[in-house]
């Protein structure tokens, strides 16, 4: 400080000077911490939150990938409809809270103003329908049936129309082609949640308010590849919400179409012979209850036999799968998961579980010749079986002396498979039992029951196979239950309490032999037996049962088919299961199927049957019917039905003829065939994406009936909806477009494209 | 522009001026501090390409025209380069007889801003509309105008040789001559700019080698009088809400903690190197308000990243170290005093305004020196700057 004596100032004022320096330097030093903090160490939060600032996201829903049939034709697609919605947040806005925009939209659309208030109206417990259970922010639909001219209308006085929007919008639809209505394998959606909006915002295919997502069957399993993505636009926006530039953006992937291995026409069949044959078990009188059968629920399933591929599955009770569609009414859902209505949305073919009867004795058999014994040996059917005081009787006491192994098949013998398991259940040391080898119960695990055949449907259910290891959980589950509600000299169900809770861990031989039979505490599922009936006729290869046959990509260059893959070998040698073979076409031939199978062309088309008649405590028996021919399984059940060909036969054989063309005199007309073999090939896809889809008849069992045959004109008339591309890659006009030009080129097409379609669609 | 004619009164300036003169040797080209004049010329043009950043797509703001504020930013820096040069011919202790007229001139144009001549600008009626779209902000003039009266007061006796400090009566007077302005200015109210004026007196006091108890007693009655203002309501709605958005920034961030939060955003999304200028979302999204004055600086940390923002701090480092050496290496105490006050000024002004923009300081209207927009702001610290200038040059050549 060489100026101080220079200045000739007061040190007081320079030490001040040098104070206030110091002062401001610190300041200027404070900013600049302050600033490496804000930019340096916490810039990349702060970079964060700046763009979730200025980026507003503009999503396009990406159109839903159809679901076809083996040749193209559309089970479930989608269909532009006009949606007029209104934006509560908007209408709240107003003074009268939008009821003047809503009386004048009710004008416009020929509605009541009260019905369009309530339609925009939250649901809550003390509203009643109709009301709107979505979200608050969601516009909320108020038609999706509006005219173009309505749409118009409030398009053009949007000003007049504030909060109301009027726009094409693809809606899902279940087309039931041919009449074959699918429901629950095909599923339904309904809108996401925001849970699972939650749940998947970090990963790839993060959920829109808006989307729909799969709840059940194809659509829930197949949810991801059908859904596509949705395209998001993203704007730079100003501090007003102005859009003031474009930045990146992702363009939207439409959902990818899968083609199944289902055909409509045999789907529809089978649909229809199922409820009939339920309809006429109605009419029968059971002589144990001396009431008429209730036949409450069935399902029947059609399989390749050679890939385990489904041709056709149907579950009765049924509902519509269009009734999800724009959102399910209270009124429908309650009908639809109520009691009164047998729970329709389950699958029964692989939800629905039950004593599989004597279609079980394939496994008994397999196992008796696991353990031992010869398939050729003599066995005595007796007309009952003693076994300490408990007398277990052939079915309708029948007696036939000593037979082999296939006759017992054939005939259904009780007795002998009583007899082989009761020896074994000794073998195996009885009541004390020593390292058991249990070959019937092996035998079942390793046909593939009491778990999941691994179908691409969701919650399979697994059936259940009452070994040693499942009798103990169950017991430990139940015993204190037992214990308290059991009584000595009870009723016959405080006996059976009685018993479970003093040995009910332990297998019995009344166990052993009421299982040999299919009879007791086993539970099957008719895609498990399918998958075990078409092992049987395809030399013994059990596969994953499967529906979806491929995923095509919107554009079409990308197939991703999916093959069938196997889980597992039938643990039976050859020899022995071509001569269940023969046993099992014995069964169709003369045994308890043969009368349902009147002439058959059994030389052209070899066909293999099993009948099977499950008691249930308490309810009328189950009725099965397990079918194979060399190209198809057939599995029929009819819940509290009545016995095993007596209530499915009819049925099966309808859809064997359906299927190979066979009239009831035995004659086999191909023309008339429906799909004498599997359909091996995907259908055409051409260059645009699209799928062609082959005509198909407005219900094909009308063809097939001819009592019940429709009038000419009927069975001719045009369907437009049914000619149209099962796949629709635009969403916007264009459908319109393709329409026309596919009704010209019909005819032209129909001569080109050869193969079973055209030749169904000229019979 | 009007106003600043005010100040240049005439018959005060040398006779003749000479360009020979001014770069001869020992001449006043030499002898300017030029760091100052660069760095404020610097941030000025920095300034000026941050206002354009701006402003240049808002329409509303620039009537079409996105240049209008980079010309004008550009004209005001030329009028105050040319304000400046006109201090410095004058020469500081020419001024100091003028500083009665200077003073009264300033007070009465701040008296008339409470006339209904007076327009409010964001809650603050500080602003003269003149014709053709100008107006005029006086109390930026009356922080030159106390440094200069307090300056005169306080040095006259101390430079006249009769005492070592001002004694009591003339820190009073000195006192009294900023209060009576100061009062006007927290009719309006510009809180800020109250703020500043008490920095400036605090400055101006230290620096004349008033006594501690002065100092002292003057921090502490500034504190009782922060503490009156709040308790007796003489602040505005939005002047708590501000305070109470500085004290917990996450508070309403859509009311009156958006500034704060918007600013924070903008400046820290801006990271090392910035978006670059022009490409700032939140500068172009106009997310943050008062973009063009006040927070100017959201500007440069966004575009500009630290590097830039850390330029404008260094920047306005370098002309206050070298005000800070004017104050302590003139000799006279006049000088000294101008300079600290100019020194205090500044300083608090750079600190509040950058401070309020990094959220470590309240929110109040205060614009950066040099990089704000505002012609009365650009013009006063020019002058300043043309006093300090003036105070280098006029001090005898050592050696």
């Amino acid at each position: 400080m060489s100026n101080i004596p220079e200045t000739g100032r007061s040190t007081r004022v320079q030490t001040r000077l040098v104070v206030i320096q110091v002062l401001v330097l610190s300041l200027l030093a404070t900013l600049g911490g302050r600033l490496w903090y804000l930019q340096i160490r916490q810039g990349d939060e702060y970079a964060a939150e700046a763009s979730g600032n200025h980026v507003q996201q503009v999503v396009q829903p990406a159109p839903r990938g159809s679901i076809l049939d083996a040749r193209g034709v559309a089970l479930a697609d989608n269909e532009t409809r006009l949606v007029v919605s209104a934006s509560r947040t908007d209408l709240l806005k107003m003074k009268d809270d939008g009821k003047a925009v809503l009386t004048k939209l009710a004008g416009v659309l020929g509605m009541r103003p009260k019905d369009v208030m309530d339609k925009v109206r939250l649901c809550d417990a003390e509203t009643p329908q109709p009301c709107w259970n979505g979200s608050p922010y969601q516009p909320i639909p108020v038609t999706d049936e509006a005219t173009p001219k309505q749409a118009l209308q409030i398009r053009e006085r949007a000003e007049d129309f504030p909060g109301i929007t009027a726009e094409p919008m693809a809606v899902r639809r279940y087309a039931a082609p041919g009449k074959a209505n699918t429901g629950q394998v095909l599923g339904y959606l309904s809108p996401v949640t925001d849970e699972e909006i939650k749940k998947a915002e970090n990963t790839d295919s993060p959920f829109l308010r808006s989307d729909q997502v799969g709840r059940s069957g194809l659509e829930r399993q197949y949810d991801k590849a059908l859904r596509g993505k949705a395209g998001v636009t993203r704007y730079e926006v100003d501090n007003l919400g102005r859009v003031i530039g474009e930045a990146e953006s992702d363009p939207g992937v439409p959902g990818s179409n899968l083609v199944t291995s289902l055909d409509a026409r045999v789907q529809r069949v089978a649909e229809y012979e199922l409820n009939e044959a339920m309809k006429a078990a109605r009419k029968e009188m059971d002589r144990n209850t001396n009431r008429l059968y209730e036949a409450d629920a069935g399902a029947v399933v059609v399989m390749e036999a050679k890939t385990g591929r489904v041709v056709a599955m149907a579950s009765n009770p049924t509902y519509d799968p269009n009734a999800w569609v724009g959102g399910i009414s209270a009124k429908d859902y309650k009908r639809l998961t109520g009691k009164e209505s047998n729970y329709p949305l389950l699958n029964r073919a692989t939800q629905g579980q039950a004593a599989p009867g004597s279609i079980f004795k394939v496994v008994s058999t397999s196992a008796a010749v696991e353990a031992g014994y010869d398939f050729d040996g003599g066995y005595d059917c007796s007309s009952s079986y003693s076994v300490g005081g408990q007398v277990f009787k052939n079915f309708e006491s029948a007696s036939y002396g000593s037979i082999d192994l296939g006759r017992a098949l054939e005939l259904s013998c009780d007795t002998v498979y009583y007899r082989l398991a009761h020896q074994e259940w000794k073998k195996d040391g009885g009541n004390n039992p020593k390292n058991p080898n249990d070959y019937f119960y092996e035998a079942a695990h390793e046909f593939g029951l009491g778990k999941e055949t691994g179908i691409d449907l969701p919650n399979e259910v697994a059936g259940r196979v009452p070994d040693r290891e499942w009798k103990q959980k169950y017991w430990e589950a139940n015993k204190d239950a037992w214990c308290k509600s059991g009584k000595k000299d009870g009723s016959y169900v405080e006996r059976l309490a009685y018993e479970g809770c003093l040995e009910g861990n332990k297998m019995r031989a009344g166990d052993a032999i009421n299982y040999s039979i299919g009879q007791g505490d086993t539970l099957v599922t008719p895609i498990q037996m399918a998958t075990i009936y078409a092992a049987i006729s395809n030399g013994g290869t059990l596969y994953d049962p499967s529906i979806g046959k491929a995923i095509v990509s919107p554009d079409g260059k990308d197939v991703q088919a999916i093959t069938p893959q196997p889980h597992g070998k039938l643990p039976i040698s050859k020899a022995t299961l071509a001569k269940m073979d023969d046993a099992l076409a014995g069964v169709a031939t003369r045994g308890t199927a043969a009368w349902r199978f009147e002439g058959w062309p059994q030389d052209e088309i070899p066909m293999h049957a099993k009948t099977g008649t499950a008691e249930v405590h308490g309810k009328q028996t189950t009725s099965w019917f397990a079918t194979y021919t060399d190209d198809y399984a057939i599995v029929m059940t009819i819940s509290q039905g009545g016995t095993g060909s007596g209530a499915s036969g009819p049925a099966v054989r309808n859809i064997y003829d359906a299927l190979y063309g066979v009239s009831d005199d035995g004659k086999i007309d191909r023309k008339k065939a429906l799909l004498p073999e599997p359909q091996a090939k995907l259908p055409a896809i051409k260059a645009d994406g699209t799928i062609p889809a082959p005509k198909i008849s407005k219900d094909i069992v009308k063809d097939l009936l001819p009592d019940e045959k429709a009038s000419p004109e009927e069975e001719y008339a045009p369907i437009d909806e049914q000619q149209q591309g099962a796949t629709t890659p635009t969403q916007n006009g264009d459908n319109r477009d393709t329409r026309r030009h596919r009704r010209r080129g019909g005819g032209r097409r129909r001569g080109a494209a050869g193969g079973s379609g055209s030749r169904r669609a000229r019979t | 522009m009007t106003g600043a004619n005010s100040f240049q009164v005439s018959g005060y300036g040398p006779e003749k001026a000479g360009w020979t003169r001014v770069f001869a040797r020992d001449g006043m080209a030499r002898r300017l501090d030029w760091p100052i004049l660069l760095a404020s010329v610097a941030l000025s043009l920095m300034g000026s390409l941050l206002v354009y950043s701006a402003t240049r797509n808002r329409t509303e703001l620039n009537q079409g025209d996105p240049y209008y504020f980079l010309t004008r930013h550009l004209l005001n820096t030329g009028i105050g380069l040319a304000l400046m040069v006109g201090v410095v011919w004058l020469g500081h202790r020419a001024l100091r007889t003028a500083v009665p007229v200077l003073y009264g001139a300033s007070v009465f144009l701040i008296l008339l801003v409470l006339t209904p001549l007076g327009s409010t600008i964001n809650g603050a009626h500080s602003w003269i509309k003149l014709p053709g779209g100008f107006s005029l902000q006086p109390s930026e003039f009356v922080k030159i105008t106390i440094i200069l009266g307090m300056a005169m007061l306080l040095a006259a006796r101390v430079d006249a040789g009769d005492r070592p400090h001002p004694d009591h009566r003339t820190v009073l007077q000195a006192l009294g001559l900023a209060t009576v302005p100061m009062l006007i200015v927290m009719l309006m109210p510009d809180l800020g700019s109250v703020m500043v004026m008490v920095i400036i007196v605090l400055g101006v006091l230290l620096a004349s080698g008033a006594s501690n108890r002065w100092v002292f007693g003057l921090l502490g009655a500034g504190t009782a009088g922060a503490l009156a203002v709040w308790q007796l309501g003489i602040l505005d709605d939005y002047q708590i809400a501000r305070f109470a958005a500085f004290a917990n920034p996450a508070l309403d961030p859509a009311g009156v903690g958006y500034n704060t939060n918007q600013a924070r955003i903008a400046i820290g999304s801006g990271g090392l190197t910035g978006s670059g200028l022009f490409e700032g979302s939140q500068t172009t999204g106009r997310f943050v308000p008062e973009q063009q004055t006040d927070f100017v600086f959201t500007v440069a940390g966004e575009e500009l990243g630290f590097l830039g923002a850390g330029l404008i701090i260094a920047l306005l480092g370098v002309v206050l170290w070298r005000a800070c050496k004017i104050a302590r290496e003139t000799t006279d105490l006049y000088g000294t005093v101008v300079a600290a006050g100019i020194v205090a000024w500044f300083a608090f002004q750079t600190f509040e305004n950058i401070g309020m923009t990094l959220g470590i300081m309240p929110v109040t209207g205060l614009p950066l020196p040099f990089v704000s927009y505002g012609g009365s702001s650009m013009f006063a610290v020019w002058m300043a700057v043309g006093l300090l200038q003036s105070i280098t040059v006029q001090r005898p050549m050592s050696a």
